[in-house]
């Protein structure tokens, strides 16, 4: 598939289509993802059931025996071809994220090691991430758990093959050019490189899953003998403002 | 309110619904019950709406009892089931009486069997909906000593039976192509369908995995596939090669290549299946799909209505010489 062919129209089986922007992660491909939903959602379509996002892609689950698959499919080709979606700005009703973390340490014992294979000092490192702003690109692989970028290209570093057990709930982990909050304890190949009390999965609150797809993040560095008082903290020390 | 309780459970009784669709952005499946059918199936036994919560019980039951004279239903995966050592047909409604003991043993078939309540269980909805979903963290396998609130019933009938198609040995399921079937080679696909599959010992209400002899399936560029969403149904080439099966507890997002998509109505036939049951795969057209689609939602909406009388066959009646023969009272042979 060349860029050409982009956007691209897919079946996701019997009730599934997913538009995809992009057949590697870009900001501006993430971006018409989030718009092209966004739109989708206004039109308010009889038949589709739920719209998702992935990091390059817009999906919606449908009922194929109240929407006729070819009509939702032609419907879709008009939208996407109508204009340059990776052109459009992102949709309303964002909020900017600020969130505590110890960075390095016994609380991110991979920080060193990730900021050299970004080629930064740790105090270069700290800096990086402290001054970026960066977006909510998708949520999975488990409830809630926000894919965080992009980080500047220096920051493009792999995952490692052997898997770290144990990184807890709360953890900052890092590879290619993103971050991740974790959800819950779970191995991983990202690296370890701090700790937020920030829970992003909250299945017994009013709001289980406090950010969403867009919404933008910073990273505040605190010391470490913060943290007991941020997890005191129902929002473990994070405030959120209305973007725009 | 009345309360179940359990006495000893399995390692994978659950409560279950119908899920909670709707969440894939926020990176949760929906969830629910592994067989849908069977849940919609207890429903209709008990007169009750198909989203009522039941017990759902992986491989092996538990022993329960209630507080209060209970509506049951036993729908999904046969299993030997006994009320006070007396032996309880499946597919059917009974009544349990307050302080009975129901013991619901292995299954003889199938992997996933269902006990409804009269009522439904009525704990505390999490994220609107009461079915554990253990890969988010919601719920819990029930453990001895459980106690779970019912719902009030609306005392119906009991001594119902439904008769249904066999869907707990595996088979031939039907899929259509998926988002990336066109990255497999022709052969591969031929080969796809040709293959008996045998359902791996490994699975669970995430997915399950198919055993077979041949090469692996593989995708062309394959480890350059953008993770994308996945939903229950879909048949992902995984690291070894193997097809591997999501169900409706599976990861929201996944970046294995997928060969097919199994039909929703064919979903409960793959997770009923159990360790080396043999399975085909049979792609059908996108309109034979939405056919069958239509033909099962004809289905649930009559499984209402069709529950019938339950007619003791003699040799189940332990105390036939109790029973008044001469009036005619009693049916006599059951042929079914």
């Amino acid at each position: 598939m060349s860029d050409t062919s982009l956007p691209l129209i897919r079946d996701v089986g019997l009730t599934g289509l997913l538009v995809t922007f992009g057949e590697r992660m870009s900001e501006e491909a993430n971006r018409a993802a989030l718009a092209f939903r966004a739109a989708v959602e206004a039109q308010g379509w009889d038949g589709v059931e739920e719209t998702a996002t992935s990091l390059t892609s817009a999906f919606l689950r449908f009922d194929p025996l109240r929407l006729e698959h070819d009509d939702l499919s032609a419907r879709l080709s008009e939208m996407a071809a109508a204009k340059d979606w990776k052109q459009e700005p992102l949709p309303p009703g964002r909020r900017h994220w600020r969130i505590p973390v110890v960075l390095g340490g016994e609380h991110g014992p991979q920080f060193e090691e990730a900021a050299e294979a970004a080629g930064r000092s740790p105090e270069q490192a700290t800096e990086d991430i402290a001054a970026s702003r960066i977006r909510v690109l998708t949520i999975g692989f488990a409830p809630g758990q926000a894919y965080l970028g992009e980080l500047p290209q220096h920051w493009n570093i792999p995952r490692l093959r052997e898997l770290s057990p144990n990184v807890p709930e709360g953890a900052l982990v890092a590879a290619i050019r993103q971050l991740i909050v974790f959800t819950r304890t779970t191995q991983t190949g990202w690296r370890h490189i701090g700790q937020t009390a920030f829970r992003s999965y909250r299945p017994e609150a009013e709001t289980a899953f406090p950010l969403t797809p867009g919404d933008e993040v910073s990273f505040t560095p605190v010391p470490a003998a913060d943290l007991p008082t941020l997890r005191d903290d129902s929002e473990g020390g994070a405030t959120a403002e209305a973007i725009g | 309110m009345t309360a179940l309780t359990v006495l000893s459970a399995g390692p994978g009784v659950t409560v279950q619904d119908m899920g909670r669709p709707g969440l894939l952005g926020y990176g949760v499946s929906r969830g629910g019950a592994a067989d849908t059918l069977a849940l919609a199936e207890g429903a209709a036994l008990l007169g009750q709406d198909p989203g009522t919560a039941a017990i759902e019980m992986a491989g092996i039951g538990g022993t329960f009892t209630v507080d209060t004279d209970t509506r049951i239903a036993l729908t999904g995966a046969p299993m030997q089931a006994t009320l006070e050592g007396e032996a309880l047909t499946w597919n059917a409604s009974h009544r349990l009486r307050a302080g009975q003991h129901l013991a619901i043993g292995g299954a003889r078939k199938g992997s996933y069997g269902y006990l409804h309540l009269g009522g439904g269980i009525a704990t505390e909805p999490l994220l609107n909906a009461r079915s554990a979903h253990l890969a988010a963290g919601l719920g819990h396998p029930l453990k001895d000593g459980d106690s779970l609130p019912l719902g009030k019933d609306r005392a119906g009938e009991t001594g119902l039976t439904l008769d249904i198609d066999d869907r707990f040995s595996g088979g031939t399921i039907r899929v259509i192509p998926s988002m990336q079937t066109d990255r497999f080679s022709k052969e591969d696909l031929d080969r796809f369908e040709a293959t008996e599959f045998a359902r791996d010992p490994r699975g669970n209400r995430m997915g399950v995995k198919m055993r077979f002899d041949g090469a692996p399936f593989a995708a062309q560029d394959q480890l350059n596939i953008l993770s994308e969403i996945i939903v229950p149904g879909d048949i992902q080439a995984t690291g070894d090669g193997a097809p591997f099966v999501l169900l409706s507890e599976c990861q929201t997002t996944g970046g294995y290549p997928r060969i097919a998509t199994v039909i929703p109505p064919d979903l409960p036939k793959v997770a009923q299946a159990r360790a080396g049951d043999p399975i085909r795969f049979t792609f059908i057209t996108r309109q034979d799909a939405l056919a069958a689609l239509r033909s099962y939602g004809d289905h649930l909406a009559k499984l209402p209505k069709a529950p019938r009388p339950l007619i003791r066959n003699p040799h189940d009646i332990p105390d036939l010489l109790g029973y008044q023969l001469i009036s005619g009272v009693t049916a006599g042979e059951d042929h079914q």
